[in-house]
């Protein structure tokens, strides 16, 4: 039998307005195993406190009840406060009778019988507590950064750079992710090159960072602190430690006709390949699906050119096995497909493109070397039109749209417009926008710096349809503010297409057990508190996964999920929550019915060996839940049909005592 | 003039009639950017959503657009938010030509409009749009 104590508190007048907080405590002390029952005014306060220490000493109490606020203010004061009288911390029930009762009753009668139900319930319930103890786990000093963009990189090197190591997994043949592929930066219109290229070397060369390029994830075990990951080494025909990146193989090769998904297929390269100059390792890859020589064993061509003796033509997947501590989703985005949006006529001509192949346009390393010209005859644009949200804010076209705002487009846009305008002043630009969304250190400005010293015409309205007619792209929008339809004759059409996260991300959540929104976006632990943390344990988030975000966002981001990383990996032991759920052996029929709704993968099969009356022996299968992994949602305990699953700390015969209790 | 109340009981009506809730519009402009009519119209698609939303609807009753539009649906394919203007300007017709005496084609105005090039079919629609 418990011996227990109820500690019923005024909160000043907070709960003392509106119940009778003495005739609560009066009537609780009859209650079942109830030897002590008391109110104070400030149960929190030190002194508070100091009374229920010397109640537990005195009345030797084996457990206690506070009627007070939510648990959610006091319950872990009151825990600590057990404790140090030397009875378990998860002895201690809080009947929350401020915002339960005081702060939403008006009538004191009212409010001091539901306070004494509430109390009465908790009373119930700490009868059927158990002691608790967290268990304990330990920590893989090394986290695993999944994606080599400017998020992943920025992760890696800030944990890295505080004595962990990193190792990042990037399934492209180079580190550098979309930004690698941008010209400018708004709003300050830095090249993109000139401040990513030095943070790729800097992960290159830095001890504690490893780079698994041309690689992808293939399985995820564990759980955090001691996570076991997989990681597919794909071939790329050439040993990566041997191979000096002289690119004499990329000049020699002859098969030429390959796009070149770095340019967006605006151009070709050969079937041996490094993406780009800056690119990190520096190292040549083999194209399998275009290799004449991996196709029908004649060539060989680039195995003859090369002095270092790189090229392996029989080079397989490599598997690789290792242990993480935390791990970091860095998966980013992808523009979506305009091959649905008819009416912008993308499919049907050259020069209808994506705001990204612009971006190559423009850059000196792209496909026309920096030059602006059409990709259809190689002509210099004379009139450009903008399209601001193609497949943004698209409720309606679930099938071929997004229905939120991609955030980034108002931005690059203007810089586009700009930069255009300013390199060429004989160029008409029009920006067709619904609404100008730019909420950021100096994005307004920007903006406005685009309209009035670059003479941007920026029309609130939408583009309907764009028709190739004679070598121009007729354009038929509406002009909102002037209550017209305009009808222009364009060169260029450029489209700011939706952003969506990447193919990889939905796989990989799958693994992590980490939850995802309906649009394939990482869910927050918390969208305001903690917007880094998934609510799976030991995984993080860094970059456009999460969200559609910008490259000073995604930097900070990228440095908050880093802190978060290091925060784990700087403690030698985990401690878990004791409040997880248990399986009882002997009443799981192993239905699999609670490994199927458990969202944290905590619950594993196992053939066990019974012995039976008779001193034979069964085996059987039965669930085991892993405590470090298991988060107490109580999901399981509800799906089991047997009763054999539990939440340590919410068991099902303390609930049902508590509903008794309540319904008496 | 129709008093406020009748008022109110008319665009109840077309709202109802049209399926259409103009809340959903973003006043994007794309169905006005899309229509073909737009030239022919007094009041364009994108208007019919906001003065039909303000309760401005006695102009569009008296409006010659009601009967311009092509019933195309371009701006009922290409509306981001499904907000489908083109039922609206179709509910705005039918609730004028539901009136008495407010058939705006006759089959007796058919026999004039007769022509070898013309598709037979067309007529027929046209009236079953334009009459009651």
């Amino acid at each position: 039998m418990q011996r227990i104590g109820v500690f019923v508190c005024h909160c000043g007048t907070n709960i003392a307005g509106t119940v009778d907080v003495k005739a609560v405590a009066e009537a609780l002390k009859s209650e079942p195993g109830v030897v002590v029952s008391r109110e104070y005014q400030y149960m929190c306060s030190q002194a508070g406190q100091d009374l229920i220490r010397e109640d537990i000493r005195e009345n030797k109490l084996t457990g206690i009840v506070v009627c007070s606020c939510s648990p959610r203010m006091h319950e872990a004061t009151f825990r600590k406060t057990a404790a140090s009288a030397g009875i378990n911390p998860y002895m201690v029930e809080i009947a929350n009778i401020r915002e339960q009762v005081s702060w939403v009753h008006k009538d004191m009668a009212q409010g001091t019988e539901k306070a004494i139900i509430l109390g009465r319930a908790a009373i119930a319930k700490v009868n059927l507590n158990t002691p608790l103890t967290p268990g304990e786990t330990p920590v893989t000093k090394r986290a695993l950064v999944i994606g080599g963009g400017i998020a992943g990189i920025q992760t890696a090197l800030d944990i890295a750079d505080a004595g962990f190591e990193v190792d990042i997994v990037e399934k492209q043949p180079t580190i550098g992710g979309k930004m690698a592929q941008l010209d400018k930066t708004f709003p300050t219109l830095d090249c993109a090159a000139c401040i990513l290229t030095p943070k790729m070397v800097d992960v290159a060369q830095h001890e504690k960072i490893r780079i698994f390029s041309y690689s992808e994830v293939e399985s995820i075990g564990g759980f955090v602190g001691n996570f076991e990951v997989t990681i597919r080494k794909k071939a790329r025909y050439v040993k990566e430690e041997i191979c000096t990146g002289c690119g004499l193989c990329t000049e020699m090769c002859p098969q030429k006709k390959v796009p070149n998904e770095f340019n967006l297929g605006m151009d070709n390269r050969r079937a041996v390949y490094i993406p780009f100059a800056q690119a990190v390792p520096k190292v040549a890859t083999i194209d399998a699906d275009y290799c004449t020589m991996l196709k029908s064993g004649k060539c060989g061509v680039c195995s003859k050119v090369c002095t270092a003796g790189a090229i392996d033509y029989k080079q397989k997947d490599e598997l690789i096995s290792e242990k993480y501590g935390a791990i970091v989703a860095a998966t980013g985005f992808n523009p979506i497909s305009m091959d649905k949006f008819d009416e912008f006529a993308y499919s049907q001509s050259k020069d209808v493109i994506t705001s990204l192949e612009y971006e190559r346009l423009m850059n000196a390393a792209g496909p026309t070397g920096g030059k602006l010209l059409r990709p259809s005859d190689g002509e210099h644009p004379h009139t450009i039109v903008f399209v601001q949200c193609v497949g943004s804010r698209c409720e309606a076209c679930a099938e071929k749209g997004k229905e939120y705002c991609s955030k980034i487009c108002c931005m690059y846009t203007a810089k586009h417009a700009m930069l255009t305008r300013d390199k060429y002043p004989d160029t008409d630009v029009y920006v067709f926008y619904i609404d100008v969304r730019t909420p950021g250190k100096n994005f307004d400005e920007f903006y406005r710096r685009a309209v009035e010293e670059y003479g941007v015409h920026y029309i609130k309205g939408m583009v309907g349809k764009v028709v190739p007619e004679g070598g121009k792209l007729k354009v038929q929008a509406s002009d909102m503010l002037a209550n017209k339809q305009l009808h222009i004759d364009a060169d260029l059409v450029v489209l700011a297409a939706a952003i969506e996260p990447d193919k990889s991300a939905r796989p990989l959540a799958t693994m992590l057990t980490a939850s995802m929104d309906t649009n394939d976006f990482f869910t927050e632990a918390h969208p305001k508190l903690r917007p880094v943390e998934s609510p799976t344990a030991g995984v993080f988030l860094s970059g456009a996964c999460q969200g559609p975000k910008d490259i000073p966002e995604t930097v900070s981001q990228a440095g908050a999920a880093a802190a978060k990383v290091i925060g784990l990996l700087a403690k030698d032991k985990l401690t878990g929550n004791p409040c997880v759920a248990s399986s009882d052996e002997l009443m799981c029929n192993g239905c699999s019915s609670c490994e199927k709704v458990c969202p944290y993968g905590a619950i594993t099969y196992i053939d066990k060996e019974f012995r039976m009356p008779d001193r034979s022996t069964r085996i059987r299968r039965v669930a085991q839940v892993n405590p470090a992994v298991c988060q107490g949602c109580g999901c399981c305990t509800v799906a089991c049909p047997s009763g054999a699953m539990n939440l340590r700390g919410f068991a099902n015969d303390q609930i049902m005592a508590e509903v008794d209790a309540i319904c008496k | 003039m129709a008093t406020e109340k009748q008022n109110e009981m008319r665009r109840e009506q077309i709202l109802r009639s049209s399926g259409v809730n103009p809340r959903k519009c973003m006043k994007c402009g794309k169905c006005s950017g899309t229509c073909p009519a737009y030239d022919e119209m007094e009041w364009h698609p994108h208007q019919f959503v906001q003065m039909v939303a303000d309760g401005d609807i006695e102009p569009l009753l008296k409006s010659d657009s009601i009967y311009k539009c092509l019933t195309c649906f371009a701006c009922v394919d290409r509306c981001p938010r499904g907000v489908e203007p083109a039922k609206l300007v179709e509910a705005v017709r039918l609730s004028v030509i539901r009136e008495q005496g407010a058939n705006h084609m006759k089959p007796d105005d058919i026999p004039a409009m007769l022509d070898e090039d013309l598709p037979q079919q067309l007529l027929v629609s046209a009236l079953r749009k334009y009459a009651k």
